[in-house]
């Protein structure tokens, strides 16, 4: 869906369209194949392949001890992952919306951060959660939650979130073949989304932890992950009519954050906005715009600014348009970049 | 209203909905009224008189653990104890009953269990001093990290005997809780995913009266804790808590169950916590002095004593030695907590993650400037002397 995925998985021979929600299920096989302790358990991922289908296939191919329907409980799905993985096995665990993640907040933030750090890094959990996340797809209440931000404020989790097709493959595997867990976002309304893209010659995608630049510019860096990439790479288009040529990097991981390749495209562009869709108060781009100030403040020729979701809990779906950062609102932010410092 | 009432019910007999059917007799699953005994009973006659000459020195040595490790609290090098006097019945059984290759998942009550099952005492106190969170490899001696959270071991337990079994490995895991542990939602979806998955676990609910100042009553409206096992299709049993070879023997039952595939077993032993919850409560605040001096009646060491002595196994040289034995191990903890723990602040980064993190690697170094100034200020202090 993204021109970046798109020229990049064009380079392989075999490439066909494939959607993320495809590509992660090809990761999570993928993985099973490779690794004999891979087990994915949730609500639903067995039969019926989960309510997105990213499972698809699995119970089937790998049995239902590999791929397992769990009791409908989601302190209990994890704390039996943390169990699991203490005797030697990776669990993925995957909740069925992010707002549903909640009830296994006590074991994610109690036990699995944790783990290795009260075993004196004895008994590493190498748990991946996957969690499809955020709005844009006209779900009722509870099933559009950005919960980054509390994810992100745990320290001992890592928390990866892919953008394109092929690092949702990419970043998925890599989560799986982490030591240490991973809650790994998927931005669903992106689980549809498409590109040309070979199972059989993925892209590396390098170890957790770095950002990679979408879309070189000069006059100022949109700051993003996730469901927000396609909201940006359109805005830096549409920005090219007024005169911008806008830089957009994808964080593609918020723990470990990348300082690197985010100080150095704003020390180059001197202008930074900071979009994603979660709420702004407390969200993550009130830290990634502290980072970046203390990094680059003599290189900054302007604020950070933020485009965020605004501060309410996940509106109505018939509403969720007016609550989600836009192409419009991200190019009302670059103008307000004080551009007459500039000219 | 029952079906008798409705209109024309002489006539009318409902059948069940079309998808309704037993799934299990819950006639086997309930617990029974009393207690289990052995001691004063003629279950007495079966016991293994070495298991209970084994039984009786746990006990004592770990009487001794308990108040030693109280009397370290007073002396300050004990950050808190939540003593099990009283309780140590269980905390003995749990461990003695497990196999090696077992697992033992003990809440923050139970450091007595994991000293039973073999694990360093000054290793096992080093959470409740202060210095470490977990002071040992859990893989090691297979005992989970004490658990401070109500509950949230158990779904761990349930995890990990499920690994186990999937992995061809007949290993059996032991899970404690107290009686308030009971009411938190991790022990309801542990029991769930216990019972569904089969998964070879016990749970020990060591029902001591109180969660903190809460008495049972206001804990829970089921007949006993037991009961609770039912619903979840797990056989739920009640022990007296004090009679330690009723413990042995009810736990070693569901761990023998467990091991061939039988599934979990929810126990309730009835105990009391004779101390208060930890030193820093007062017990006094919410129950009475003659409620303490009954229970004092029904002292685990003194049951099993009063009929080891009674029986001819046990006599006033054996009471000693047991005794002695325990004042050699007390002698040796208060030796080694009076030695100040090495800290390591540089430690703090180490094991958060597998790797640091760059923002990890910066604080780390900001940590290792101060304390590089400390140090140095402290050799300019002491040149200037
Ligand atoms: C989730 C959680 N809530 C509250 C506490 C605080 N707390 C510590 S011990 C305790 C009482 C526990 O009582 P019980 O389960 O009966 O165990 P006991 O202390 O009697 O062994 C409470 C409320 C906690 N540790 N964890």
């Amino acid at each position: 869906m993204t021109t970046a995925a798109t020229k990049a998985g064009a380079r392989t021979a075999k490439a066909k369209p494939a959607t993320m929600a495809q590509a992660l299920g090809r990761a999570l096989r993928d993985s099973m194949a490779e690794d004999p302790t891979v087990h994915v358990l949730g609500e639903d991922v067995g039969t019926l392949g989960g309510v997105f289908r990213i499972t698809d296939g699995l119970a089937e191919e790998f049995g239902d001890d590999r791929c397992t329907d769990t009791p409908l409980a989601e302190a209990g799905i994890l704390g039996a992952a943390v169990g699991m993985a203490m005797y030697g096995l990776r669990p993925v665990v995957e909740m069925q919306f992010d707002a549903f993640a909640y009830p296994a907040f006590e074991q994610l933030m109690s036990h699995v951060a944790k783990m290795r750090n009260r075993t004196g890094g004895a008994m590493p959990l190498p748990i991946t959660v996957r969690v499809p996340y955020g709005g844009g797809i006209g779900g009722v209440e509870h099933h559009s939650d950005s919960s980054e931000a509390y994810y992100m404020a745990t320290p001992g989790l890592h928390v990866v979130t892919p953008a394109t097709v092929e690092d949702a493959y990419g970043l998925l595997r890599a989560s799986i073949a982490s030591d240490d867990p991973v809650v790994f976002l998927e931005p669903k309304r992106l689980y549809w989304s498409k590109a040309d893209w070979s199972p059989e010659a993925p892209a590396e995608v390098g170890p957790i932890g770095k950002a990679v630049v979408r879309r070189t510019g000069r006059s100022a860096t949109l700051i993003t992950y996730g469901p927000s990439l396609p909201v940006c790479m359109e805005a830096a288009e549409a920005a090219v009519a007024e005169g911008w040529d806008l830089e957009v990097v994808d964080l593609r991981s918020l723990v470990p954050f990348d300082d690197e390749t985010v100080a150095a495209s704003v020390r180059r562009t001197g202008r930074a906005v900071v979009v994603h869709e979660s709420p702004g108060f407390g969200g993550p781009g009130g830290e990634i715009a502290a980072r970046i100030t203390e990094r680059c403040f003599h290189h900054l020729e302007a604020p950070v600014l933020r485009v965020a979701g605004f501060d309410i809990p996940y509106p109505p779906p018939m509403l969720e348009r007016h609550h989600l950062p836009g192409v419009d609102r991200v190019l009302d932010a670059v103008a307000r970049l004080q551009w007459e410092a500039d000219s | 209203m029952t079906v008798q009432e409705l209109p024309g019910a002489a006539t009318y007999r409902p059948t069940p909905p079309p998808a309704w059917k037993p799934i299990t007799d819950p006639a086997p699953l309930l617990p029974d009224p009393e207690p289990y005994r052995v001691l004063g009973t003629d279950a007495i006659a079966d016991a293994d008189p070495e298991l209970l000459l084994r039984l009786h020195a746990e006990l004592v040595r770990g009487r001794r653990y308990n108040t030693q490790a109280t009397a370290l609290t007073k002396q300050g090098r004990l950050a808190v104890y939540p003593s099990s006097t009283g309780q140590e019945a269980c905390e003995i059984a749990a461990a003695l009953v497990l196999e090696e290759r077992d697992w033992l998942f003990p809440s923050y009550r139970d450091t007595l269990a994991a000293v039973a099952r073999g694990l360093d005492p000054v290793e096992a106190l080093t959470l409740l001093r202060g210095d470490r969170h977990t002071g040992y490899d859990p893989r090691e001696h297979r005992i989970a990290p004490l658990c401070t959270p109500l509950a949230t071991q158990l779904p761990h337990a349930v995890g990990l005997a499920h690994a186990a079994r999937l992995k061809g490995d007949d290993v059996v895991a032991l899970a404690m809780v107290g009686d308030g542990g009971t009411s938190e939602g991790d022990f309801h979806e542990a029991l769930n995913f216990a019972a569904v998955w089969k998964a070879p676990v016990v749970f020990l609910v060591q029902n001591n009266g109180f969660a903190i100042s809460v008495p049972l009553a206001k804990q829970t409206a089921a007949p006993s804790l037991a009961h609770k096992a039912v619903g979840y299709g797990m056989p739920g049993r009640l022990v007296d808590g004090n009679d330690a070879p009723a413990v042995h023997q009810v736990l070693s039952e569901a761990v023998a169950r467990a091991r061939r595939g039988g599934g979990p077993t929810l126990i309730e032993a009835v105990t009391y916590r004779m101390e208060a919850h930890t030193n820093a409560d007062d017990a006094t605040r919410y129950r009475v002095d003659s409620e303490v001096e009954a229970w004092r009646a029904h002292d685990p060491v003194q049951l099993l004593e009063r009929e080891l002595t009674g029986r001819g196994l046990l006599d006033d040289e054996g009471i000693a030695q047991a005794k002695e034995a325990a004042e050699r191990m007390a002698a040796a903890l208060r030796d080694r907590m009076n030695a100040d723990p090495e800290l390591a602040p540089m430690d703090l980064f180490t094991h958060v993650y597998a790797e640091q993190t760059s923002q990890l690697r910066e604080q780390a170094a900001a940590l290792r400037a101060e304390l590089d100034a400390e140090q140095d200020h402290e050799h300019s202090a002491e040149e200037g002397r």
